[in-house]
Order: C-alpha cells, then structure tokens, then sequence
C-alpha cells in the first residue's frame, strides 16, 4: 500500500511485517524514529515483539544476539558512535553466524561531535563479516530490508546484514513508499527456522574459545560464503521483482547512463540521486557522462564493477568517508578491481565530499566532473571552506 | 560454507587438565595417614579419593600441584615433589 510517510516510519511498517521476536535498541540520532515507532507498535499490540529497552548499544548489540542465538528472528539499529559501542558484539554477530538484521542510519562520527549524515560509521565496520548493502532511497531501504531477512536467515549465507541508509536525508525525508502487504512478505519470508540454536534440551555452546588449530577455518568460511553471496544477491533480488514488482537487478550495483559513457562517477547511497540529476542535464546536452552505484559494499562485487567499467575512460570515485591517512575506502576498491587487467579506465580519480552533512548539491557533482580530467586525483576534498583552514594553534 | 560454529558441552572431567600442573605434585607416603579426609577435602579439583588410612589417592588427570593438601595434612604424610621425580603411584 502506498503511503507519503517519514523514512524511519516506513522502516518501522516493514519490520512490522517481518515480526521479530526480539527487538533491541538504544536511542541514537538519526536512527531513532524507527525505533520509537517499533516501540509504540508492540505497546499498541500492533506487533507481537519483546521489545527490550537496554542502557547501551553494546547491550542492545548482545540482546539480539542472544536473541538470535535461541533461534529468533531478531532486530536492532543505530548509528555513528552507537554503532562503534556495538563494534565488539557486531563482530561476534557475524562469527557465530546469527542472521540478525540491523539498519545503519548512516551519520558522521566524533570528534567534533556532529550528527549530520555521511557513511563513515558503516564504512569504517567493513571488515566485521557483515553483508552491507546501501539505499538510495526510502522505497528501496523498506524493500532491502525484506530482502536482507532473506539473505541472512538463507541457509546458505547465514551471515548478519546491515541496510545503510543516509541519516536525515532518507530517515527524515518523507517519500511516498509502497509499503508491501502482509501476506506477501509472509510468503515472501517464511518463518525463520534456524541451523542451530541455544536450547536448554540439547545443550550446545557456541562462540567459543577456537585455538589456532580451529580459528583460521571458521574466518575462511565467512570470506567464502561472502563471495558466495555475490550470486545469492541476484538470486533474490530476482524473486523479490517476481513477488513485489520492483527489479533491483544483481542488487549489486546500478548502471545509469555508463554503456558509451566517457566520464562516470562512483558513488553509493542517496547522493546517486543528485547525480542522477546532473547525468540527465549534461546528457540533453549531448555530454557522455553516467553514473555506477554500489548497492552491496560487502561482499564487494569486482566482477561486475569491471564490466561495468572496463571501457570507460574517466572515472571519478565520488566517497562520502575517508580513510585518514589513505585513499578513500571506495576509490581503494575500484582501483584493486583494476589492478593488473587489460582493460580499464586511464584515470581513476578520487573525491571525498559530503562529511558531516554537507550537502552535496548539484553544483558539487558539476565540479567533481570539471575535475575529472586527464590528471589523476586522490581523496581530492569538494566544497571545502578555505577560510576555515586558517586557524592556527602553538609557535 | 562453515567453519567449526559450535561444540557439544561435555560436563568438566571430560577436559584432561592435568597437564596444566606447576613443576610439583603430590605424593603420598602412605604412613602415617588418619583418613581424616582434610586433603580430600580440601582439593579445589576434587581428585583426592580415598577412604581407608594410607590409601588416598591423588587423579593426576586434573591435580594441578596447587599443594594445599601437603599443607593441609596434619601428620605431613603428603609431600610436594618435582615432577621428575620418579615416583611409583604418579
């Protein structure tokens, strides 16, 4: 059913209909609305749910993980520094392998203490063996959601998923959202019927110590099942179109405009929309330009990135994080997917832009193609303020 | 794919952990024993058995040579000794 409603609200009607057990959370701005609806659903009656109010992130964390280990579809979501109180626990999430499903609304990280979005909190948790996948808008962040319980309750995957979604641009911004029905996502998403679980009758221990003669295989397999997924992705999303109508493709990346582009950015989340806006103005005027998005972070899709790019000339990589001290964390991984191939754009430059909720507007995507040029770039920073440089501190 | 995810829970004496043990360990000199039980008592690992004088017995599998019973034992019939030492009842 369509309705013109909140982001965050509209996560909260599809977490309602996949039913957890268990949900946990901490408030955290931006990611707060969604669980304030949740709470109101279950003290409404409106959702059937132990909805567990805890003192932290890092107990919320461990609530759902406990929850999800005696095998019950569970739910959490934070943000920024909620997210790093988590860290700890994510990382256990992903080696005991519970599929629990948490939104990241994505907001910069302290210090200086600023609560504005960019992606530099789920960003900086790549390496937890969490399956990331990144909205554009709030349509896809309530479709991605239904297909994340698929994904990680699959039994071939087994691995926690985290849906990122732009703090305030998508969570407060209000859409008009199909909300899928209930029926549907019931067959959809059958109940969760887990590998393994903790039961007093059967008693099983799990996460615990594995010495050097076990620790090495249990990471290989998340690394395994995560280039597996790449493929369980697709698979999905493909039922998913045939159940609700709306095509994700490989929900691994998005083409717009790159089949005779010249100069193509990269970037991922709601900013794709802005760019969008810019191909579509230079294209009535006859500019090759396009745009790649990455809908999955985590597993990283080189493969098809390469495809996708390997007869583009230009390609700026436009990242709404940094890696201080580095190249930006998703320019990192275009330039690997083109490391020792034939083919491949000449120039991969490198943009950094939009922390701390700076808007990206559509001036800034003009100026990061003027400064696509032949002269490679990296972490060049956009709208930046010199004037704000100037301070000085000391002799 | 999986890695090892779980294990099946085995109650404590199926962990050997005797070979944890310090340098020294028990013996018992089986002399001058009361069979008062204080170092069957006593032991944190609960291997000391025994009922009859002078014929406790120390399970080497989980004695971690921790020493309290020696210390214990009123009429010093239990001594501390190197784990070289050769020993008929290790």
């Amino acid at each position: 059913m369509k309705e013109f409603v909140e982001g965050s609200h509209a996560i909260a009607e599809i977490i309602k209909a996949v039913q957890p057990g268990v949900i946990s959370a901490y408030p955290i701005t931006p990611q707060t609305h969604i669980v304030e609806d949740l709470a109101q659903m279950v003290s409404n009656g409106e959702l059937k749910s132990q909805f567990v109010n805890v003192e932290s992130e890092h107990s919320a964390a461990s609530v759902v993980l406990g929850g999800s280990a005696t095998g019950v579809r569970v739910y959490t979501a934070t943000s920024s520094q909620g997210l790093f109180y988590m860290q700890e626990v994510v990382f256990n999430i992903a080696g005991m392998r519970l599929p629990v499903v948490m939104t990241c609304a994505n907001r910069a990280v302290s210090a200086p203490i600023n609560i504005w979005n960019d992606q530099q909190d789920s960003i900086s948790l790549r390496d937890a063996g969490w399956i990331q996948i990144y909205a554009e808008d709030n349509q896809e962040a309530v479709d991605f959601h239904l297909i994340a319980y698929r994904l990680a309750e699959d039994k071939r995957v087994m691995l926690p998923v985290m849906v990122c979604m732009d703090g305030f641009i998508l969570t407060h911004g209000m859409e008009t959202v199909d909300i899928p029905e209930q029926e549907k996502v019931n067959k959809f998403l059958p109940n969760y019927n887990p590998l393994y679980k903790l039961d007093p009758a059967h008693p099983i221990s799990m996460g615990l110590l594995a010495d050097p003669d076990y620790y090495m295989e249990a990471r290989f397999a998340i690394q395994e099942t995560m280039k597996e997924s790449i493929g369980y992705l697709s698979e999905i999303s493909q039922e998913f179109n045939a159940a609700f109508g709306r095509d994700y493709k490989d929900l691994l990346v998005e083409e717009y405009q790159t089949k005779d582009a010249e100069k193509v950015i990269v970037a991922m989340g709601s900013v794709c929309g802005t760019i969008k806006e810019v191909v579509d103005e230079q294209r009535a005027k006859g500019k090759k330009v396009g745009l790649l998005r990455i809908i999955s972070y985590r597993p990283f899709p080189y493969a098809r990135i390469y495809e996708a790019l390997k007869d583009v000339p230009r390609v700026a990589v436009l990242d709404k994080a940094v890696s201080l001290g580095a190249y930006a964390p998703i320019a990192v991984e275009i330039k690997a997917a083109f490391y020792g191939k034939k083919k491949g754009p000449k120039v991969i430059s490198s943009f950094v832009g939009g922390l701390g909720g700076r808007d990206i507007t559509l001036e800034s995507v003009h100026e990061v193609f003027r400064r696509l040029t032949a002269k490679e770039v990296n972490s060049d920073f956009i709208d930046l303020k010199p004037e704000l440089l100037k301070e000085e501190y000391g002799e | 794919m999986f890695g090892p995810l779980t294990v099946n829970p085995v109650k404590s004496k199926g962990s050997k952990t005797g070979s944890w043990r310090t340098l020294l360990r028990p013996h018992y000199l089986h002399k001058n024993c009361i069979a008062c039980k204080m170092c069957a008592m006593i032991c944190p690992e609960d291997c000391v058995s025994g009922k009859e004088k002078n014929a406790f017995l120390v399970d080497y599998n989980y004695c971690k040579g921790c020493g309290v019973c020696a210390d214990i034992c009123p009429k010093k019939d239990i001594e501390m000794v190197s784990e070289e030492s050769k020993s008929e009842d290790k």
